[in-house]
């Protein structure tokens, strides 16, 4: 029994970071109409920001996020600009998906020419402590995990429901012709907002980085996972993402009690079970036909 | 009942927005009906339940006497029901002859799945319609090089293709220019004395009371008037609903729109 | 491409162009050439790097048939590649199979394609266009995750092939022929497709799915037709190639590279039309072959292919052939209207004329 709480509490707190990961994703989609496979990748990135800060320039990587938000931030803007603003047609969507998968593949190579190919990992001094409650280990990391995530997303709420950029937002979720109409900058409004989608890869890689020892190749699983989560939750929906991190991440780590080996088939199962019964996802938004 | 299409009370909400509620239309077989009321009042909503696109939270809709409340787009379409849309749904990267052997294709009886698409007669008969509405020159060209006029012809021409008993066309004369008007409305007639009945959707009031008898006012979702166009013309009813009540506002801006509306 | 010319609004069946007669003429040369291709070319090298070639035609051309026709774009057939593959091998040893009664277990690899993709796209295809490719990803990873995991795969190591007595000096034309064989049906397949009502319908729905419903195209069954015929040859390439390279493992057999690359041939050749996917696999995976034996280490082509996939996308949208047909039929146009006698044809007939003779 303790061990099943255990594993709740792990994925509670480990769920919390997918879900910041996740919302990131799904906020990309929900404004601009794009799967950002890249997101994988850039996680990884940002966990080899954190490696390079903290084993090579001695910064602790929590401080370094001062430094790997904003320059994911960027990065993002980045891409936006670069890549995903030339597309046009009407088939944008499919193009767009190919296109982050050419910019992931380009970062992961750049990932193997610079790093190389053996895992690396770095270990803050409280990745490895743990609080001790009521029979429980808490490890610091997972606690600043989700104090990051829970930080991150609440200041996305905030920023969503609050601002009046976040308004621009949610009416160019809503609308994207309608929201040119009443003088919203949406070029503007699309570059913002993949920065932000893609910055909040920058705490989520450092926490990866600090909990697990990874390499290029950690992007594919990361990626598997993130759009699992996204269309579980449904594609738009940063609640629904939230809800389908946890419970798929806490899924996870009670199958793992039993079946080291397939616990990660778990999250594909459960995907697959709830795509059959409701084919928009839990919370998605709602889709007349397939198209 | 020699009503050919038939909706009844018939209501539908969006959100908080009550698109339509209690609306009753009657065609009879052999009219040209029209349909018409200021923005808003729930026209093409109606079309897209009666003919599938939409479900209707309550009201039934009748084709010659049988319930085809809620059936699929394809159900309707196969029971002869035929619609056009308002911002023309071609198929843009095909020719305008292949939208119009898609249009016929679930007539073909061919068993053979790799057979050629469209035999003879369906090629042949694909033509004479587009000659029927004056662009068989361009059936090789894709349909997105056709321009705004054009397509509206195409679409009618491969609703043409099925068959159909009744036509719902959903503002046939929308942006186009005044000679093509009278040539689509021209076209109705023809089909019209072949024995097609029509349910028109149209802003044009022109065309309305120019081609269509019953015609039928909506607003707010309820049909608030019905019949010849001349009596509709006149009815005070119709024109509280263009031009609105004591609000000075209002008048101003229904004032415009009746004027636009050609009132 | 309906295959019928137009001229003056009738409709003409049957008549043959000119252009028709050139194209029937290089495709005829082609073939000769790649038939008498192994027996000039005998360096193995060379003849390797053909078979490899030939496998991603095929795959391109199949992925093409569905994703191609109907837009819906599939990530996953990797999932076909890597059942073939794995397949064929459990085969091969469970039944004590050697030298050339192998290639026999192809076919059957290919109806085990077929059989996997109709709950892959009874599944996957109810969906939007962006979750379909998501869910592709999805069960994608869900096969390769199930090749690590069970015992039958081999594991991480995978499953070896039983060493071949073909002689020395013309091992690799059995699998040449065969790897051509696949390739040849598949694109012909291809075009019956394109020309057929069959494939009318998938083409409205790329276009328009709602309204070709509404008239009447029974969608689900015509999506998972072409989603279950595309990956038949996949399947059968996939099995030829275990038993070519004599090993597959779960990160060769099931590789996410080789989906974004038959995506990349695809779209650089013209998605969506019968010769594209030929003509983006045969100048990408040469090239692929090339840089990989040219520079020795790294991942520098990564980062290549990612470059030339975004310039691809942005510079050339339509692919290769699309946008060739239109230049070419814009400049015949030109000279056209310039020249004495210019014929009475609206420009937009003969540019898509011309782009449907390519198409």
């Amino acid at each position: 029994m303790a061990r099943f709480l255990q594993a709740v509490t792990d994925g509670i707190l480990g769920g919390a970071v997918y879900a910041l990961m996740a919302a990131g994703l799904t906020l990309i989609f929900g404004v601009m109409d794009i799967i950002n496979i890249a997101q994988g990748i850039l996680v990884v990135l940002a966990a080899y920001l954190s490696y390079a800060l903290s084993v090579h320039l001695h910064i602790d990587p929590l401080l370094g996020l001062l430094i790997t938000v904003p320059a994911m931030f960027v990065l993002g803007i980045a891409i936006e600009w670069a890549f995903m603003r030339r597309l046009r047609g009407r088939e944008r969507v499919a193009m767009s998906l190919l296109v982050s998968y050419a910019v992931a593949v380009i970062i992961e190579g750049a990932l193997y020419q610079i790093f190389g190919s053996t895992p690396v990992g770095y270990l803050p001094s409280y990745a490895v402590a743990s609080v001790h409650i009521l029979g429980f280990y808490l490890p610091y990391i997972y606690l600043i995990g989700f104090g990051l995530a829970a930080v991150a997303l609440a200041a996305i709420y905030l920023m969503l429901y609050r601002t009046k950029f976040g308004r621009s937002v949610r009416a160019t979720m809503q609308d994207r012709v309608a929201a040119r109409l009443v003088g919203i900058n949406v070029d503007r409004v699309a570059a913002l907002t993949f920065g932000i989608g893609v910055a909040v890869t920058a705490a989520g890689g450092m926490v990866f980085g600090a909990t697990n020892t990874f390499n290029p190749d950690s992007g594919y699983d990361l990626i598997s996972r993130l759009l699992s989560i996204v269309i579980l939750g449904g594609l738009g929906s940063i609640a629904g993402a939230l809800a389908a991190a946890l419970f798929m991440v806490t899924a996870e780590e009670i199958v793992n009690i039993w079946q080291p080996t397939w616990a990660t088939a778990v999250y594909y199962a459960v995907l697959v079970i709830v795509l059959l019964v409701r084919p928009t996802g839990l919370l998605g938004k709602r889709e007349a036909r397939a198209q | 009942m020699s009503s050919l299409l038939h909706a009844e009370a018939v209501s539908k909400a969006f959100g908080g927005v009550q698109a339509l509620s209690g609306a009753t239309i009657d065609v009879e077989r052999g009219a040209i009906a029209g349909l018409i009321g200021p923005n808003g009042s729930g026209k093409t909503t109606l079309f897209n339940i009666i003919t599938g696109y939409a479900r209707a939270d309550s009201g039934k809709v009748f084709l010659d006497g049988k319930a085809i409340t809620n059936a699929r787009p394809e159900r309707v379409f196969g029971l002869g029901i035929a619609r056009t849309f308002q911002l023309t749904r071609i198929f843009p990267s095909m020719t305008v002859l292949e939208n119009m052997l898609i249009a016929g294709q679930h007539k073909e009886r061919s068993s053979n799945p790799l057979a050629r698409a469209g035999g003879s007669a369906s090629r042949r008969h694909a033509m004479e319609l587009l000659d029927f509405v004056g662009i068989a020159s361009h059936a090789a060209a894709l349909a997105q090089t056709l321009s705004y006029g054009q397509r509206k012809l195409l679409e009618l021409a491969y609703v043409l293709v099925a068959d159909p008993e009744i036509l719902l066309l959903d503002e046939p004369a929308g942006g186009v220019n005044p000679s093509l008007i009278n040539t689509i409305a021209g076209k109705i007639r023809e089909l019209n004395a072949a024995g097609k009945t029509f349910l028109i959707v149209e802003h044009n009031m022109d065309f309305v009371m120019g081609l269509c008898d019953p015609v039928m006012v909506l607003d707010y979702g309820t049909v608030i008037a019905s019949g010849p166009p001349e009596q509709v013309r006149n009815d005070p009813k119709v024109l509280d609903a263009y031009l609105g009540t004591d609000d000075e506002d209002d008048e101003v801006e229904d004032g415009e729109e009746a004027s636009r509306a050609g009132i | 491409m309906s295959g019928s010319t137009v001229s003056g609004g009738t409709v003409s069946g049957g008549t043959v162009s000119a252009g028709t007669v050139t194209r029937l003429t290089a495709i005829a040369a082609l073939l000769a050439f790649a038939v008498a291709f192994p027996l000039v070319f005998t360096n193995p090298a060379v003849t390797t790097d053909a078979i490899y070639t030939l496998i991603f035609v095929a795959w391109a051309a199949a992925w093409n048939t569905f994703s191609g026709y109907s837009g819906y774009l599939s990530l996953g057939h990797a999932v076909f590649f890597g059942s073939g593959a794995y397949f064929t091998a459990i085969a091969t040893h469970d039944w004590g199979l050697t030298g050339s009664q192998v290639f026999w277990l192809l076919p059957l690899a290919g109806l085990l394609g077929g059989v996997i993709a109709v709950p892959f796209g009874l599944f996957a295809l109810r969906v939007r266009r962006h979750t379909f490719v998501v869910i592709t990803i999805a069960v994608f990873f869900i096969f390769q995750l199930t090749a690590y995991n069970l015992a039958v795969t081999g594991g991480t190591s995978g499953l070896l092939a039983p060493t071949i007595n073909f002689a020395t000096a013309t091992y690799n034309n059995p699998f040449y022929y065969i790897a051509l064989g696949i390739a040849v049906g598949t694109v012909l397949i291809s075009w019956l497709i394109r020309r057929s009502r069959f494939g009318l319908q998938l083409r409205a729905i790329r276009d328009d799915e709602d309204r070709a419903r509404g008239l009447g195209v029974r969608a689900m069954r015509v999506k998972l037709s072409a989603f279950v015929f595309s990956a038949v040859p996949v399947a059968m390439v996939g099995g030829l190639w275990w038993y070519f390279i004599t090993l597959v493992d779960p990160s060769s057999g099931f590789d996410p590279l080789n989906d974004v690359a038959v995506a990349l041939m695809a779209f650089l050749g013209g998605l969506g039309t019968v010769s594209g996917p030929v003509l983006g696999a045969l100048i990408i995976e040469p090239s692929y072959l090339y840089f990989q034996q040219q520079v020795s280490a790294g991942y520098f082509f990564w980062i290549l292919y990612g470059v030339l996939f975004l310039v691809v996308i942005l510079v050339l949208p339509r692919g290769v052939i699309p946008t060739a047909a239109e230049w070419i039929g814009n400049r015949r146009d030109r000279r056209r209207r310039n020249g004495a006698g210019a014929e009475d044809r609206p420009p937009a007939t003969t540019v898509t004329g011309r782009a449907k003779e390519l198409a």
